[in-house]
This record gives structure tokens, sequence and C-alpha cells, in this order.
């Protein structure tokens, strides 16, 4: 069987890796290289690295960080920030990244899409969606690494993964930003709409705090995976106990 | 040099060669011909489209070269599916190398996401070296929308909305549907089995 996702998410900004509280007063938790590894070694699936800055300072990550991890790490992951042309994507896809994560540039020019999954396919572009209740709907929030550049795009959120679907990804990381790095649960309710329009793999994140979260979302929206950061940094939740828990739930999970 | 990894223009070969530098192997990337012949071992890479990778493959002219081998050759991932008499990709057929018998298909995944990207385990496992110290449940991580159907010449099959062949042999050409080298220790043990396969 093909086994849930266990993902840690780490957010990297000025080659340190940093977590904040709904986007903002981001604290250190400790060295790239370093942190990829010890997941690795406790058994996280896959690692996706967001340079949280990226897309609102206007530059593109570095691929330098990206051939250290990948000369370490032998599980798949992905990077994030600020990817806007083939050019971006194809130095971090040749420095050994597996997959390149879009989400501000591609709610700028959407064609960004269809043209990285011709050039490198479907398989290797994930669109990331920072996704906002506002009461009545779900819409869609641009520039999150920055509360003071945060934009409205005007999306509704279900239109827009159909859409993004449509134009080429392969994988959606669906960040639910009401209940970011509160440790409140995922938003299932959210997540089981989104995977019903999802015809490519769910990734959930945003808002787990405790085993029964990862059990909840990965059971009631089917997500293929689970992304959370917090409570790995800051070893709220051990991964290998987590998946000891979930195998003993009936998940199927590589122990 | 240990093993010869073809240059088919594709985007992994990095990691590919950062799962040799772990294993203690000397490699080298390469187009050449007479590199390719030399070499103890070959691998064929490659992520993304296949009719891409046999034009990449044509124009280096390394078409009969790979298919004259007679030392142990692995393909991974879409170099897998290249070792393969075809491969059928939207409709239309694409000329492979047929180093194996067979044809590659889309993965028929029914109402499962596709593509198929995770840990997957491996099953029905046939007695060879090159999966010596692995076992029927092992995962490895699959990244793939097409795949060859079980055969007789499958080692190790996987199941995602259908059978298919995640591990091939024929004679002294090896495949793997999934990529060894993200695919943690269970990976590193195929690679490890490769190199010590007697050429």
């Amino acid at each position: 069987m093909l086994a849930k996702r266990i993902i840690p998410c780490l957010d990297v900004r000025g080659g340190r890796v940093v977590k904040g509280v709904q986007f903002r007063n981001h604290e250190d938790v400790g060295g790239i290289e370093e942190l990829a590894m010890r997941y690795r070694d406790q058994g996280a699936d896959e690692l996706v690295f967001y340079d949280i800055t990226a897309s609102t300072d206007q530059r593109e990550v570095s691929p330098e960080w990206i051939g250290r991890v990948s000369k370490v790490l032998d599980i798949p992951f992905c990077v994030a920030g600020g990817i806007s042309s083939v050019k971006a994507a194809a130095e971090r896809l040749n420095a050994g990244a597996d997959k390149i994560s879009i989400n501000s540039p591609a709610l700028i020019n959407p064609d960004l899409v269809n043209t990285l999954s011709d050039a490198f396919g479907r398989q290797c572009i994930v669109v990331g969606i920072d996704s906002f209740f506002d009461g009545k709907n779900y819409r869609v929030r641009s520039h999150t690494g920055d509360p003071d550049k945060m934009r409205e795009t005007g999306r509704e959120t279900l239109s827009w993964i159909s859409e993004v679907i449509e134009r080429g990804a392969g994988e959606i990381v669906l960040n639910c930003m009401n209940q970011d790095g509160m440790r409140q649960g995922y938003d299932i309710d959210q997540l089981v709409a989104a995977r019903a329009v999802s015809s490519v793999p769910l990734i959930a994140s945003g808002g787990a705090g405790a085993p029964e979260h990862f059990k909840d979302v990965l059971q009631a929206a089917n997500v293929d995976g689970a992304l959370a950061a917090s409570v790995f940094h800051k070893s709220v939740i051990s991964i290998p106990d987590l998946k000891q828990y979930l195998i003993k739930e009936g998940l199927d999970i590589r122990p | 040099m240990d093993i010869a990894i073809v240059d088919t223009g594709c985007a992994n070969l990095a990691s590919v060669g950062f799962a040799f530098d772990r294993l203690g192997v000397r490699f080298k990337i390469t187009r050449d011909a007479d590199e390719i012949y030399a070499a103890p071992r070959v691998l064929i890479p490659g992520v993304g489209a296949a009719p891409y990778a046999m034009t990449t493959l044509r124009e280096a002219q390394l078409v009969p070269v790979l298919q004259n081998l007679t030392q142990p050759v692995m393909g991974i991932c879409l170099g897998m599916q290249l070792i393969f008499d075809e491969s059928v990709e939207g409709g239309e057929t694409v000329p492979c190398l047929g180093m194996v018998d067979g044809r590659v298909e889309a993965l028929e995944t029914g109402d499962l996401p596709s593509p198929h990207m995770g840990w997957n385990q491996l099953e029905n496992l046939v007695d060879d070296p090159l999966l010596d110290g692995i076992t029927a449940g092992d995962y490895a991580y699959f990244v793939h929308s097409y795949a060859a159907p079980v055969s007789s010449y499958t080692l190790a099959g996987s199941t995602y909305g259908q059978a298919f062949s995640a591990i091939v042999r024929q004679g002294n050409v090896y495949g793997c549907q999934f990529h060894p080298e993200r695919s943690s220790a269970t990976g590193a043990k195929i690679l490890k089995n490769f190199m010590e396969i007697a050429a």
C-alpha cells in the first residue's frame, strides 16, 4: 500500500530554519542540514523547505544549500520560495531538489504552472496555496511570508486548486492559515472540500498540535500526507512515536 | 571509475551521483560511448518524459551503445521505462531501447490521485542478488504516471490502482521504477547490491 506521508516543513530565512506563529514573530530553530538529517533519521517521509522571504523580497532562493541538502539526504525533498522562471526551477532541480513548489508567482502569472509542468513534468511541480477562511469562503492569499506585504488575491481556494491542476500541477500543498501555528488541528472541513477537487496528491498543512490531528486529517480528509513544522521543531511530537501511533490506528505508514 | 551514469539530460543526475558518493562508489556522468562501453557497470537515470529522453539519447548516438552493453546495466525511474521496447505516452507509442521485452503504459490509478507519488511497498520478491537483504513489505519512493506491467522479468512488484513492475531483470539489464537514491536504507541497499553483482 502507498503510505501516507509525514512531512516536516522547514521554513528557511537567512540560511537558518525558523518558525513563526501565523507567519509572524520568527524564531531560530536550527541549521538546515542538521535539521534535515535529524528528521530523516527519525523517519520523515519527505521534507519541504520554504524560503519564506523569497517572494516578498523579490529574489529567488539560493540553490547553494539545496546541493548541500541533496548530498546528505536520501529521502525526497521539495524546495519553495520565489521560483518564477524555468531557469530558476532548473537550477533547483539540477542541484538535487526532487520537486519545486510555487505559490505567489503562480498567482501573479498562472501560466507559469503550465510552463514549468511542460518543461519538467507534472511530477515535480507542486503548487502551494495559503488559504484563509473569512467566515464565509476560503480565499487565497499571496506573499504570506511578510505580514506587511501579504495580499488578498480575490481568488477562491477550491477554484484555484482546480485551475492549477488543470494547468499541470502534480501536487497541492494546502496551508490553512487560520490554523497555522495554533496547534488546534488541521482544517478538516476545508481539506475534505479540497480533496474532492484534487485529482493529484494533496498535502495538508497548518494546525498540527497532537498525534490525533494527524490521524483525523489522514482519515477524515483522506489527504496523501500531512505537513507540520513547530510540533516537530519543538519536539512536541516525535516522528517515531507519531508513526507508531498512526500504524496502531490502522493507517498505512512507512515505519 | 566503478560505474558510468549515462547523461540523459534529465534533472536528477546530481541526486543519483550523491547516492553513489554516500556508498563510496566512484562514478562518472558521461555521454561518451567509449567510457560507457568500458565501464564495469552502467546506470541509466531519468525523470520526465520518455520522448524527450529518447531524443537526447538518439542525438548523442547512444542508442546502439546502450543496446550492446554486456556488463550489468540498471535503469531507474524514467530510465527503467527507457529499457523496454516501447512506451505509450499520451496515446503515442515511443520506441525505446528494447533491452527488456515489453511495453510501458499509463498506470491505471482509477479514483486514486495521480501521479503515483510517495512510499510504496515491494511485493512478490523473486530470489535475485539485487534483492539481497530486501524483504517483501519494504518501502521505496515512487514518482511516476507510467509503468511496466508485471511479467516474467519482474523481480519485485508494487500496487497502486493496479499491480506493476517495481523491479525487473532480463539478463544483465535491471530496472527500478522507484528512486533508489531517494529510498533511504532500502534504496541504498539495492544500489550496493547492484555494485556487487558479478560483472
